[in-house]
């Protein structure tokens, strides 16, 4: 599996992501925000977790329109696989790869803390090392993680399977409970809570290993 | 030429933020506000000089940057 990192200023789990991905046993290149392309061969992009742009204008505005952007979205136009983590959950809501948006949440608090999820689907490449309905714990960091659609979207996002995770006790207002969600052909995820943050004990839990398992058990074979 | 933008949560968007204002607002004394609805202003200065052409160009701005259409709506204003 060969991953791409990308690096926006003001990215901050960007590291993290590209570890969980190493300790998946991915190759992984790290690629800064003003370059046109991505690695020859990449699998997959990781999207990190920050205040990319300072947050400026919307969370992920400005960063879903630099030049690395563009080269994303081709990425995932052909199939290739992309996982965004908070900020870049809303980097890929602003991009137009993910449905609905990010909005500040409802109880208007930065909320920093781990919280219990319920893994919605197993059937996608980044969730089937889970049993359907298993609970896991990976934490949250965001202020903006509020996630909103109108009630067809809902629907339709329910209807075909497309949620991945659920907030057991939802800390920001989401609508449904919506911790992540998959794009219609189930190769990118965005997700706010972090899963790169629980890949090893010393971080205080393990449960979002499986997620990077998964991934390079899928995208090692191909 | 100067273009105003006005970007504001379309109508049925919940606005926690105008919400704590509204809340807030309460606390001060200021009784009776009903709802508080809270956007943003953009200020732009063109070199355009066609108000048309600026008109249209600022809205292709608005679609592609400036408002997320998802849950906002805008107005431009040419001054």
């Amino acid at each position: 599996m060969k991953a791409a990192v990308i690096t926006f200023p003001g990215s901050n789990c960007d590291r993290d992501l590209a570890v969980a991905f190493e300790a998946a046993g991915a190759e992984v290149a790290r690629v800064w925000h003003k370059d046109s392309d991505l690695p020859e061969g990449t699998d997959i992009v990781g999207i990190p977790g920050g205040f990319s742009f300072g947050d400026y204008l919307r969370c992920g505005a400005i960063a879903a329109r630099s030049p690395i952007g563009a080269a994303v979205v081709k990425h995932a136009e052909r199939g290739g696989y992309v996982l965004g983590v908070c900020n870049g959950f809303q980097v890929l809501t602003e991009m137009g790869l993910l449905p609905g948006a990010l909005m500040r949440n409802a109880g208007l608090k930065f909320v920093c803390k781990t919280v219990d999820l319920e893994v919605a689907t197993t059937a996608s490449d980044f969730t089937s090392g889970y049993q359907p309905g298993q609970g896991i714990r990976v934490p949250v960091a965001h202020h903006d993680g509020n996630y909103t659609c109108d009630a067809d979207l809902l629907a339709r996002l329910q209807g075909e399977d497309r949620v991945a995770f659920r907030y057991r006790d939802n800390p920001n207002g989401s609508m449904g409970d919506i911790a992540g969600i998959l794009s219609d052909n189930r190769r990118v995820l965005g997700m706010m809570p972090h899963p790169e943050r629980c890949i090893d004990p010393a971080q205080g839990g393990t449960d979002g290993m499986a997620m990077f398992r998964a991934l390079s058990g899928a995208l090692t074979l191909a | 030429m100067k273009a105003r933008v006005h970007v504001m949560l379309k109508d049925g968007v919940l606005d926690p933020q105008g919400e704590a204002v509204r809340h807030a607002l309460g606390t001060l004394g200021f009784s009776g506000v009903e709802a508080v609805r809270q956007g943003k202003v953009i200020e732009l200065d063109l070199a355009a000089t066609d108000r048309m052409a600026a008109e249209a160009e600022v809205r292709a701005m608005c679609e592609k940057l400036l408002a997320n259409t998802v849950i906002e709506k805008y107005t431009v204003e040419i001054a």
